[in-house]
């Protein structure tokens, strides 16, 4: 960057802060350009949130100081940051669902008629006003509930900028959104760097650091490893001082010995909660020692047909077969028990009970049988004991297995998921967005879990709604596209470009079964 | 609840203790306010409780039904479930009670005992079953259909007592008393003794032990608490949410059913006419919540809520303090529960250190 002269728009040095246990913070130094975008990267709990919820009064830093604009600022509560321009967009949205859109903007700012009258029109006006200033199309009067989680982000941005933001803070924005919706995203930030805003963005996807970032600052437990311009950087460079060693980003695999079919799904339909088609005539089939990926937009069918395949939906009609046994609308623990695990999309609210130790959750669905229990009475010491022995296969960083899994980090209840589900010896694992908002280094791990499963023989169906996921696992790929699988794919025919077409609806894969036999 | 289980038992209890006192001051200020002298009031609260073993007796007596009811709303709520049909439940156990410890004069005591016990608590959780069924198989709000149940067990309990099971020898609208061998021993001298306090808090204390070992300790209480907690990742996990809902009610109801038997068999020996609810079913919520859903901790906050109910009786003897002022105390410090985070935000002020608020509290105990 040229404006090295200027004085930046934010400063942070030596920012120092201490959690029970934990140095979040170990002096660092942080500093954004006026009109950049800058990632901080890292890790899940390297500390770049803690970093910025310091920057924006949510925490005291222990020692350290900011500057905002050259001058020194003492920011102790979010209004101080406010006043200062600084607007922070949480990963967790602060949006009251019933209000609409304008309502939620106006909120503890209201405009009013009278003194006490609310003026509804006039907030609705200053809405469509600054939205479209700033090129973000949004629907003052919808209701939050009805609109999309990235229109729902929009509304987050949009309140920051209502406030007088100019150093906009995005905490992990692309976590939640599809990969439409980040290109989107990432065009509303290049608006708003155009018109003189200066961003930090959150993340720990490198391939989003390289898409939109001018420069990025690495954070690594607690401390700063590097900050970099991004145009003389790589992935490579960057995963390394992420993790702290050299990170393997292509999966390590060998090719697929696939064996006998075990699940075979015939026909199936399925409904969804409205009772509206959402899964239609899907056929499928998945063998041992293969992993099948489901690509396809969110919202085209995938996750009802995991819940069909594992009994937490009914089927309207059509067959799912495990191992030539027919299982169509089997009870969750009759799937279970005759091998079949799944590490579902929700792992907050399926996959845990996120007040049960780790220890309760590992025997989610063993719990019942010895050597868990003996005649409905828990055997506490084996429980405990085989916890244990999954933290350490499966390296889970926890002060131990009492420790109630709502506090862990999101890295960390997906790797307790993981152990047990693959612990149990299956026949068939289905993994739905099993490495949905993980860092690179759980990633890494979840994905070599899944090979191992392949190798090891079991049938995996992996959906996702990550292509380079799919991409970098499947042995063969369908696409899902309105509740129908558009085609299947073997892993050699399968494009970026190709599976793009498929899953907007705009191309059909080669026949399912002429590339089942070409594959089998 | 949500607080980590491994923070020890002060963690646990710090706030509690400190609603306990702050609970305490406030209802210093009003009876200061109705004109009445605060520290003679809790002095003869204090007193009124402990001075005298007859005291101590009739404490435990208050404490009795209330662990019952507070260990029946805690069961339930561990399912995720609200049950405020205890009232009910507690009014059909005591009818049943009366009945069996009636009907089975002659049996031998070690028979008729347990049986009297037993209809009380089957005929709580046959109460219970009704909600619990409609809740787990159609899904209809529990809240209601309990209440609705209690007033059907009020006016039953109201026809059963002027007719059918109606005392005759007597005007007033009692049933029968039971027979020898269907009454709870009492600790001092024989059923007529003035010391009415009886094995049945033993019997509380045993299902407070009984629901311990449930919950934490058995297949079925794991059931229970993961539908409660996240019932969602309950049926993920091929747990039956149906099933461990209604098992909940159907032990929450036995709980408040025994509070009505264990009622019947140790303290009145017969079922008296009720003309309104008593209030062990909605003060076993309270309980329930101050022990927060914690089986020792019903047993601890139902010690609370007796002493101040027996408490209460006494400021009025003693210190001319209006009843009423002792119902303000117990519902402050209500109040403060559950304004949990209120109360853990001053206990978080610096300078205003936990130690102090627990040093205070044994001294006010």
């Amino acid at each position: 960057m040229a404006q090295s002269q200027r004085v930046p728009v934010l400063a942070m040095k030596g920012i120092t802060k201490q959690f029970p246990g934990v140095l979040a913070n170990d002096r660092v130094d942080f500093t954004l350009e006026q009109g950049e975008i800058h990632a901080l990267l890292g890790e899940n709990g390297a500390g770049k949130s803690t970093l910025m919820k310091i920057l924006y009064g949510l925490y005291g830093a222990d020692s350290g100081t900011i500057s905002v604009r050259g001058q020194e600022a003492l920011i102790r509560e979010p209004n101080d940051a406010l006043r200062l321009g600084i607007g922070m967009v949480h990963q967790h949205f602060m949006l009251v669902q019933q209000f609409t859109v304008a309502e939620n903007l106006v909120l503890g700012s209201e405009p009013r008629r009278r003194g006490i009258f609310l003026d509804m029109n006039a907030a609705v006006a200053k809405v469509k006003e600054v939205s479209e200033q700033y090129g973000l199309a949004i629907d003052p009067n919808a209701r939050i509930t009805d609109i999309s989680v990235g229109m729902q982000q929009r509304v987050e941005i949009l309140k920051a900028l209502l406030r007088g933001a100019d150093i906009l803070i995005l905490d992990e924005p692309t976590a939640v959104l599809t990969p439409q919706e980040v290109s989107e995203l990432f065009a509303i930030m290049r608006n708003l760097q155009a018109r003189g805003k200066s961003i930090v963005f959150i993340t720990h996807k490198l391939k989003e650091v390289m898409a939109i970032s001018e420069r990025v600052t690495v954070v690594r437990r607690g401390r700063v490893v590097g900050s970099l311009d991004t145009s003389s950087t790589s992935v490579d460079e960057l995963a390394r001082l992420m993790v702290g060693r050299d990170v393997e980003l292509v999966v390590e695999k060998g090719p697929a010995h696939p064996g006998e079919e075990i699940l075979v799904v015939d026909d199936l339909n399925v409904l969804d909660a409205r009772r509206l088609p959402a899964v239609r005539g899907v056929s499928l089939s998945v063998r041992g020692g293969e992993i099948l990926g489901i690509a396809g937009v969110d919202g085209n069918g995938q996750t009802q047909l995991v819940e069909a395949i594992t009994g937490m939906r009914r089927c309207a009609s059509g067959r799912v077969m495990l191992a030539g046994k027919d299982i169509t609308n089997s009870e969750p623990r009759r799937l279970f028990e005759s091998g079949v695990v799944h590490i579902p999309a929700d792992r907050q609210r399926h996959g845990l009970i996120l007040d049960f130790s780790i220890a309760e959750n590992m025997v989610l669905q063993t719990y019942y049988r010895p050597p868990f229990s003996v005649k409905g009475r828990l055997n506490w010491e084996v429980i405990r004991s085989e916890a244990r022995r999954l933290i350490e296969e499966f390296d889970i960083r926890t002060p131990g297995e009492d420790v109630p899994a709502g506090s862990l980090s999101g890295g960390n209840q997906q790797k307790v998921i993981v152990a047990r589900e693959l612990s149990r010896q299956p026949e068939l694992v289905i993994a739905a967005q099993p490495t949905r908002g993980l860092d690179v280094g759980a990633i890494e791990f979840v994905h070599g879990r899944l090979v191992e499963a392949r190798d090891a023989g079991k049938a995996v169906l992996l959906v996702s709604l990550e292509l380079d996921e799919i991409l970098a696992l499947a042995d063969r790929i369908a696409v899902m596209y309105e509740g129908e699988v558009v085609g299947v794919l073997s892993r050699d025919e399968a494009t970026e470009e190709l599976l793009g077409l498929m899953m907007a609806g705009a191309a059909r894969g080669s026949d399912p079964d002429a590339s089942e036999v070409a594959t089998g | 609840m949500s607080r980590p289980r491994n923070g020890g038992l002060w963690q646990e209890l710090r706030v509690p203790a400190a609603a306990v006192i702050i609970g305490l001051i406030i209802g210093a200020v009003f009876m200061a306010m109705t004109g009445a002298n605060p520290l003679t009031a809790y002095g003869a609260l204090l007193s009124g409780c402990f001075g005298k073993p007859v005291n101590i007796s009739e404490t435990l007596v208050y404490i009795n039904p209330l662990i019952f009811t507070g260990l029946s709303i805690a069961v339930a709520y561990r399912a995720g479930l609200f049950n405020i049909g205890a009232e009910g439940q507690m009014i059909v156990g005591m009818v049943a009670a009366a009945v069996v410890g009636y009907a089975g004069t002659g049996l031998p005591r070690a028979i008729h005992l347990p049986l009297t016990i037993l209809s009380g608590a089957l005929a709580g959780a046959i109460w219970a079953a009704v909600p619990g069924y409609l809740k787990a198989r159609l899904g209809v709000h529990e809240v209601v259909n309990s209440i609705m149940m209690n007033y059907i067990a009020l006016y039953l309990s109201h026809y059963l007592v002027n007719g059918p099971i109606k005392d005759p020898q007597v005007i007033a609208p009692y049933s029968r008393e039971i027979a020898d061998s269907a009454k709870l021993f009492r600790f001092f001298g024989g059923f007529r003794s003035e010391f009415r306090v009886n094995t049945g808090i033993l019997i509380a204390v045993a299902a407070a032990l009984l629901v311990y070992y449930v919950l934490y300790k058995t297949t079925t209480g794991y059931e229970i608490r993961a539908v409660g907690a996240n019932a969602d990742a309950a049926r993920y996990a091929g747990i039956n949410v149906p099933k461990a809902m209604a098992v909940s009610m159907l032990l929450a109801g036995s709980m408040a059913g025994l509070a009505g038997a264990v009622q019947v068999c140790g303290i009145q020996y017969k079922f008296l006419d009720l003309f309104a609810f008593e209030g062990f079913g909605l003060d076993g919520i309270a309980v329930a919540l101050v022990g927060k859903i914690n089986p020792f901790g019903v047993v601890g906050a139902a010690s609370l809520f007796g002493i101040l109910s027996r408490g209460a009786q006494m400021m009025q003897g003693i210190a001319h303090v209006p009843k009423q002022v002792a119902g303000i105390v117990q519902a402050a410090i209500v109040f403060m529960i559950a304004a949990e985070g209120l109360v853990e935000g001053w206990l978080s002020i610096p300078g205003l250190s936990l130690k102090k608020a627990g040093k205070a509290q044994k001294e006010d105990a």
